[in-house]
């Protein structure tokens, strides 16, 4: 039987771009998905803001998902208003909120125009990349609940996590560094200019006056580089001094501080001009060089834990059964909680009431929900996937077996202290051979002409400054950090990069991290289905949370949903339900045919039929990322492998195929056991990567040398780790280590220019010749031709990276 | 001659005001955000309603 089909148009929202099932929700001409995209256009055009859809085509975020009415009931807290308010007196108050579904200008200039939609606020400013919105607003008129009330209402809910209110503070962008760059540059350009009449022999005019004019002027405007600028490598000298070490600070803060010297005397005695134009460009240079490297991301956050996981607001229920809104970390024991759906368990509590089926991928890697029943203990860190239910809380939030893991050692440390850069090591070298060329030629001149000496040892100690090599390492790091950033790999500092290129061994976990968490790899083989039956089936697949239903509702092309009755599911096996008078079943071939299938496949096999008839079978593959296969042939030939996951080991006969016999896999690994494995491998003497995604990687990725976070979003949470790996880039991986690697031939090359020119400057310093002006060209030419040989090089190496 | 003592008095003073500028406006918190302005800049200004000023004069 053949049936006409219509030709349904393709509807689209205009609120937010989604298929429009069919046309029954409209206004005029324009149609949406939904009641709730429909109700945010209404609150825009009657506040007369349409300017929000011309700016950008369908700007809106899909509003399928209903807020719960009282879910900012915990902002009329006091406590929780202090600590989210950063600024506040008797008349406005002053709060940043941080909205993730900010993505284009419609969202800015709607953000930026709230005051239209409610006369309370008074100024709302966004920052983009930072996606948060600086909110001014009347406390009179307004309170902070109804502004986060106002923002979901548009469909920007902010996201407000347990981190917001915890007392640490991320250090803030460092602007220190900038005023001394800032005052750096400007003296060093102006004490190079008044130098000019000296590099071109004022001496032959007879105005003494203006010589000695420009040198108090040059020393007048040294004084704040050498306090001020110059300060940092002072302070880091004497640090690394007191703990008997010499990093490549001390070298260069005796340059500075000799040169400063010997051009007071030189300036003070009228015998010379100063050498202050080459320190100066020396200071101003290096810490250009060292903000160059150290600019941070302003998007992302490497130092997420758990507060940034939880959200904030939870319901409690009183002895009456009312209900409460109270901040999670208010939450004692004993304490009754309501989770809905969709919402993340924030305590260790007992099941009391409710259907509960929980969902811990993120927390322990396993993939399948898990049902609870009444009594028994629900982990904090899970994700309730059915309805509503109600918990009697047994541990305290920060007590709870999640939250202990932070409570490891392996969180303590500083990452800072984790390895020594090898540019101090090699600085040391660098010290050891000017002190022995400075007391050689210091012995030569006292036997030969003693008046010299100390001509020719500072000279020494002033050009052969090892700035060079900070400015080659500097560069270099920022400039790879930077590439890097290009190609999806974004590490959170230069230190990074040396630790990667030292590395040995690869750890992997599994879920989310080879895996890909969003599309399914379905297939489908039998007969064809008609539109009719594809329908049914999706109707029954909607009905049910298990990942396996939800890839085929997805699979099956859009349509609307039936109603279903008499709907039966049997856990993990499949279901049935009878849909306009006709039963269908989705599930194993066990649960449909009775008989178990004999032949092995790769993946599950969800068998459909329609009245007793079998139509044909869904193959569900767990997705492994795109090239994943060749990505770990490339990985073995360089460093050994392993794999651990939180995951059950129904998947060892494929990933035995991709990795190898020998390598380790490891299944139902907790987040200890992740922990103590890379500990292991590091007592052996191995370097670690561990390359991990969810809460219960966190340990391990601390512990590990390198920590390397995979992530198809990187504006959501992750854990701290020391670098983010964007899941397009997985392909790239091999790349990008071995572009790590070749940092090493970089900065050694380098460092061979600047010997060549501190043995130029040194071949007229040790004569005891050295002419301020032949020190201030060698310094900005060795320091700009590193800078074209680093960015170059790294260009070059670079180019693997983009094929 | 002896004027460029006065000259270059008076230039490093009016180059040192440039660098309070500077710093007063990183202070500021200007630099923060690089991207939003250059999106901002583009919004249209709101059309002012001039109407109220001609009608009275209308009405009469």
């Amino acid at each position: 039987m053949h049936s006409k089909t219509k030709i349904a148009e393709h509807l689209t929202c205009y609120h937010c771009g989604e298929d429009c099932v069919d046309d029954h929700i409209h206004i005029q001409e324009k149609n949406f998905c939904c009641e709730g995209c429909k109700m945010v256009y209404e609150i825009i055009n009657q506040n007369g803001l349409c300017t929000y859809y011309d700016i950008e085509k369908n700007p809106g975020i899909a509003q399928k998902v209903k807020i719960r009415e009282g879910k900012f009931a915990f902002l009329d807290d006091k406590a929780v208003e202090a600590k989210l308010v950063h600024f506040s007196d008797e008349k406005q108050k002053h709060v940043i909120f941080y909205l993730p579904q900010m993505h284009c200008s419609s969202c800015i200039w709607l953000l930026e125009h709230l005051n239209k939609l409610n006369a309370g606020i008074i100024k709302s400013q966004v920052n983009f990349l930072k996606k948060e919105v600086s909110i001014v607003y009347n406390t009179n008129t307004v309170s902070l609940r109804k502004v986060a009330e106002l923002l979901t209402t548009i469909g920007y809910e902010p996201h407000i996590s347990l981190h917001d209110i915890s007392n640490k503070k991320i250090r803030k962008y460092d602007k220190k560094r900038i005023y001394k760059i800032g005052i750096a540059g400007f003296c060093f350009a102006n004490i190079m200019m008044f130098s000019f009449p000296e590099y071109f022999g004022l001496n032959s005019l007879q105005e003494k006056g203006l010589r000695e004019y420009f040198s108090y002027l040059n020393l007048f405007l040294a004084l704040p580089v050498f306090f001020y600028c110059a300060s940092d490598f002072f302070v880091s000298s004497w640090k690394s001094l007191q703990q008997k070490f010499l990093n490549i600070d001390v070298p260069i803060a005796l340059a500075i501080a000799i040169t400063f010297g010997r051009s007071i005397y030189e300036i003070l005695s009228h015998t010379g001009a100063g050498y202050l134009d080459s320190m100066s460009g020396i200071v101003f240079f290096m810490l250009l060089g060292r903000f160059f490297q150290n600019r941070t991301y302003q998007t992302l956050s490497f130092d997420r834990d758990y507060t940034s996981y939880f959200p904030l607001g939870i319901t409690t229920l009183n002895e009456d059964g009312t209900e409460n809104q109270i901040p999670i970390s208010n939450l004692k024991n004993g304490q009754r909680i309501k989770i809905h759906s969709g919402e993340i368990i924030p305590a260790d509590a007992i099941l009391f009431l409710g259907k509960a089926n929980i969902d811990y991928s993120f927390v322990t890697g396993e993939s399948i929900p898990i049902e609870k029943s009444i009594g028994e203990i629900i982990y904090a860190g899970g994700k309730q996937t059915a309805g509503a239910i109600e918990l009697e809380v047994v541990k305290e939030v920060s007590q709870s077996y999640l939250t202990q893991l932070w409570d490891n050692d392996a969180f303590k440390e500083n990452a800072e202290e984790k390895s020594v850069s090898f540019i101090h090591q090699v600085s040391r070298y660098f010290t050891y051979a000017l002190f022995s060329v400075a007391v050689i030629s210091a012995i030569y001149w006292q036997i030969n002409n003693p008046a010299k000496t100390w001509n020719a040892v500072t000279s020494i100690l002033i050009v052969a400054c090892p700035c060079a090599l900070l400015l080659s390492a500097t560069f270099t790091y920022g400039y790879m950090l930077r590439m890097l950033q290009k190609f999806g790999f974004y590490a959170k500092n230069a230190n990074v990069i040396e630790r990667v290129a030292s590395a040995t061994t690869l750890v992997f976990d599994k879920t989310g991290t080879i895996t890909q968490q969003k599309e399914a790899d379905i297939s489908y083989n039998g007969a064809v289905l008609l539109k009719e039956e594809e329908q049914l089936i999706r109707s029954l697949a909607a009905q049910s949370s298990h990942p396996l239903s939800k890839a085929i509702a997805s699979y099956v092309p859009f349509s609307k949903v039936l109603s279903v009755k008499h709907y039966n599911e049997a856990k993990g096996l499949g279901s049935t339900g009878i849909i306009n008078s006709l039963e269908v079943k989705l599930g194993s071939a066990q649960y449909i045919t009775g008989k178990k299938n004999s032949s092995e496949s790769d993946g599950s096999l969800v068998y459909v039929a329609i009245n007793e008839d079998i139509l044909g079978y869904f193959l569900i593959r767990n997705t492994y990322r795109i090239g994943l296969e060749k990505i770990i042939r490339q990985l073995q030939s360089k460093f050994k492998l392993a794999l651990i996951s939180g995951d059950n080991d129904a998947e060892r006969q494929t990933l035995i195929k991709y990795f190898d016999n020998k390598t380790d896999l490891r299944f139902e690994q907790k987040p200890q056991d992740k922990l103590d494995y890379i500990k292991a491998l590091q007592q052996k003497g191995e370097k670690v990567i561990m390359l991990g995604d969810g809460l219960n990687d966190a340990g391990a990725l601390k512990q590990s040398d390198v920590g390397i976070v995979v992530t198809d979003d990187i504006n959501n949470f992750s854990p701290a780790s020391d670098a983010i790996l964007d899941g397009k880039s997985f392909t790239k991986f091999s790349a990008i280590l071995s572009y790590c690697k070749n940092q090493k031939i970089i900065i050694f090359g380098s460092f061979i220019i600047s010997i060549l020119y501190n043995f130029v400057g040194l071949f007229f310093a040790i004569q005891g010749n050295l002419q301020p002006v032949i020190a201030a060209i060698l310094m900005p030419i060795s320091s700009i031709s590193i800078v074209l040989f680093t960015t170059g090089m790294s260009s070059l190496f670079a180019r693997k990276l983009r094929s | 001659m002896s004027a460029i003592f006065i000259l270059i008095a008076a230039s490093l003073t009016i180059a040192i005001g440039f660098l309070i500028a500077f710093i007063w406006s990183v202070k500021d918190g200007q630099f923060e955000d690089d991207y939003t302005p250059s999106v901002r800049m583009l919004f249209d200004d709101e059309i002012i309603e001039t109407t109220d000023a001609i009608n009275p004069k209308q009405k009469k």
